[in-house]
């Protein structure tokens, strides 16, 4: 097995594994550890600027590339979007929320870095994972003038090639293959983001499961009774 | 009616000298952590002053406790989906400066310095950073005993109506101080608030907890507490407050900074009240109402209705028995002399204040001020305090109640006096604030005596009555496996661990 064939074909299972697997673990172990770990208390500046512009674009562009990538071409067809505008929806949508997680991004890094309190409370992983999730940004981003170039050529081949390899690794039947035509800068910001995958469980990456949109729906007041024969 | 039992507090300020050993017992008993320095459970105040953190009572700042909105009752803050839109960054979240930045000295080096003209000096270390901090701005008690300039002193929110300029002068001036706690409130902000629902109050005894597995960090909370009573521990990552020390009160002890109150003006006791009634009580169109609302929400205990309500919710007979002998409810309820703090933040809160006298004696002494009947004790209005500001305080503003408890106060004191220094029976004071001698008798001995089986009623929690085998349960407890208690030997982890040494000095003083 070459590198090409271990990268695209193995390591997509051993991040979802460990993904899944390791975040179960840590809910079910150490859900102590489960949190946020917000730094808002410690520095305040740019929070508002920074913290929503980040978590909007980057949510913003989880679900583009769920949607984009996960969605069986023929669905696409029988909806009558075509490839070429397929692909400007990802282009304009990838560069607008990706310039806005990059400019939070940015702010946040930079505060996680070079302020004095929330430096010195980070952990290891917390500037680890910033910076990844970063660079794997700017990966993704170096990608659009490629795509450029693809549609001015009319040549939606990568991205549909792209989508098609997601869907094999879904369906469990991997074809690295699929990849053979597609430029390295692609395959780089993918092992990037399959490694965001792969380290989400040991980082604080895990507060995204815990999203509270029951919040919506529940009472205000919330009491606990210890008393057996009162329990509804 | 749905009965349920309160722990409950009354703090008389009267007798408060400010000494801080509630805060100390408190911090050394439950926030002497990482994460958690700055953090004190319990506080106390000089007042008047902005308090901890700054401005905490300033809802125009941080938009804590309820409002009416159309007559419904919301969270100032905004409603749920406004929090969930607010989540990744609280547009109301204090920062660590509105606290203070905690921390300790390098005391070491004023052993280890080398011999040098100046005398060494212990500099101050930043227990977040580590650092040397350049100089120290703010602390947990930094107006303490009205120190400070009046002017930033006087942007305290209770001198709102108040004639600021009047008070800043020296022969003017007057202070008090306010322990504070959690308020255990019976339509707490805090709980309302926390998207992931992990705040909760204890259905046998109305302490609010939060459940630190639960707990995700989206503090909301934090902001939502009108008394910014709760606090994020920047390590954990988890909003803590004060526990109402629950395994304390379960076993029928008092809270410790009650125990170790060395002034004895705590008291802790059990209420009952009507939990279908919070919200409409709560929802006060007038807020200068809340507090006799707040008042009508309890249950007489020696009522035959209530205790047959209270035992079809489980409440055993001890418990009834000791919110019969409350002293919680003497204060509350008959003699009308204490009060919930900030009422119009509609939270209900369950700590109650009685507010303090504040004779001018020398004043007195000269004859310039008017005094009562026997020529002594002063009247509520001559007094330091204005009664404007303790209204601004414990009643919305509304300053009847408040004359009338502090005339109750004095009309008490008056009456002693006539007993143990004139030697002669004098009831025209307590005439006159409408208590008999048995009333002042009794007040005398909860207030002045204060002896501890009175100031502590506490039933025990019966644990036998919720664990399926309370004998096995027993040798559990003390221990604490797995994960829990120490580091282990391997230095290697999957998930992050908890950090638990605070910042110290790292220079050692050398051995004596």
């Amino acid at each position: 097995m070459n590198l090409h064939n271990f990268l695209y074909g193995v390591y997509p299972y051993v991040a979802l594994s460990v993904f899944l697997l390791g975040s179960l673990l840590r809910f079910d172990r150490e859900q102590y550890t489960w949190k946020s770990d917000s730094s808002q208390l410690l520095s305040k500046a740019n929070m508002r600027l920074g913290s929503n512009l980040f978590h909007v674009g980057i949510i913003a562009i989880f679900f583009g590339h769920a949607v984009g990538l996960l969605t069986p071409h023929s669905w696409f067809q029988a909806l009558g979007i075509s490839d070429m505008a397929h692909q400007m929806v990802a282009i304009w949508a990838g560069s607008i929320f990706g310039v806005m997680c990059l400019i939070g991004g940015a702010i946040l890094w930079v505060r996680r870095m070079f302020n004095a309190r929330v430096s010195a409370a980070s952990r290891g992983s917390d500037k680890f994972i910033l910076s990844w999730l970063l660079i794997t940004l700017i990966l993704g981003l170096s990608t659009i003038p490629v795509s450029i170039g693809h549609a001015n050529h009319d040549n939606p081949a990568v991205m549909i090639a792209l989508a098609e390899w997601v869907q094999s690794i879904v369906y469990l039947h991997p074809d690295p293959s699929l990849l053979n035509g597609v430029d390295t800068i692609f395959k780089v910001h993918l092992f990037f983001g399959m490694t965001v995958f792969l380290v989400f469980p040991f980082t604080r990456m895990v507060h995204v499961w815990s999203a509270p949109f029951g919040y919506v729906k529940r009472p205000y007041q919330i009491v606990r009774s210890k008393r057996k024969f009162l329990k509804s | 009616m749905k009965v349920r039992a309160q722990f409950a507090f009354v703090f008389n300020l009267d007798k408060c000298i400010g000494c801080h050993t509630c805060s100390v017992t408190c911090k050394n008993v439950w926030t002497n952590r990482k994460g958690v320095e700055y953090a004190w459970f319990n506080n106390v105040e000089s007042k008047p002053g902005v308090g901890y953190p700054k401005q905490w009572e300033n809802q125009d700042i941080w938009n804590g406790g309820w409002e009416l909105k159309n007559g419904k009752l919301e969270l100032k803050s905004g409603s749920r989906t406004n929090k969930l839109l607010n989540i990744f960054a609280n547009p109301d979240m204090p920062e660590i400066d509105d606290y203070y930045e905690p921390f300790t000295y390098n005391y070491a080096h004023l052993k280890n310095a080398p011999l040098s003209e100046a005398t060494p000096t212990a500099r101050p270390i930043s227990q977040i950073t580590g650092e040397s901090m350049e100089k120290i701005t703010w602390g947990p008690n930094w107006e303490d005993d009205l120190a400070g300039e009046y002017h930033k002193r006087s942007k305290d929110k209770n001198m709102d109506n108040i004639q600021k300029e009047m008070y800043g002068q020296f022969e003017n001036t007057f202070h008090m101080y306010l322990p504070r706690i959690c308020n255990h409130c019976l339509n707490a902000s805090c709980v309302a608030a926390c998207p992931s629902g992990s705040i909760y109050k204890r259905e046998e005894d109305g302490i609010v907890l939060v459940d630190q597995d639960k707990c995700r960090g989206w503090r909301m909370c934090v902001s939502s507490c009108p008394y910014k009573k709760v606090f994020y521990n920047w390590e954990s990552g988890k909003a803590e407050k004060c526990v109402g020390c629950y395994p304390r009160v379960e076993s029928g002890m008092p809270t410790v900074c009650s125990e170790s109150c060395v002034g004895r003006i705590r008291y802790n006791g059990i209420m009952l009240y009507d939990a279908d009634r919070i919200e409409e009580f709560a929802s006060m169109e007038d807020t200068q109402d809340l507090y006799e609302a707040q008042r009508s929400i309890f249950l007489d205990p020696n009522d035959p209705e209530v205790i047959k309500a209270a035992r079809a919710e489980g409440i055993n007979e001890d418990w009834l028995d000791a919110a019969r002998k409350s002293p919680i409810w003497k204060m509350v309820m008959d003699w009308k002399i204490a009060f919930p703090i900030h009422p119009e933040f509609r939270t209900l809160p369950m700590v109650w204040y009685v507010p303090p006298l504040s004779p001018v004696q020398s004043q007195i002494d000269q004859g310039n001020l008017p005094v009562g009947p026997d020529g002594a004790i002063p009247v509520a209005g001559a007094m330091r305090l204005p009664v404007q500001y303790l209204a601004n305080l414990l009643t919305a503003g509304k300053e009847a109640p408040i004359e009338s408890a502090l005339n109750k106060l004095i009309a008490m004191r008056s009456y002693q006096r006539s007993i143990h220094v004139e030697g002669v029976v004098d009831t025209r004071a307590i005439d006159a604030a409408g208590l008999s001698e048995d009333q002042a008798k009794e007040m005398y001995r909860y207030l002045a005596i204060a002896n501890y089986e009175d100031r502590f009623v506490i039933p025990t929690g019966h644990t036998e009555e919720t664990l399926d085998d309370s004998f096995g349960f027993q040798g559990q407890n003390g221990f604490t496996f797995g994960n829990d208690t120490s580091h282990g030997v391997s230095k290697i982890t999957l998930f992050p661990r908890r950090r638990k040494d605070t910042v110290e000095p790292k220079e050692e003083a050398p051995n004596s």
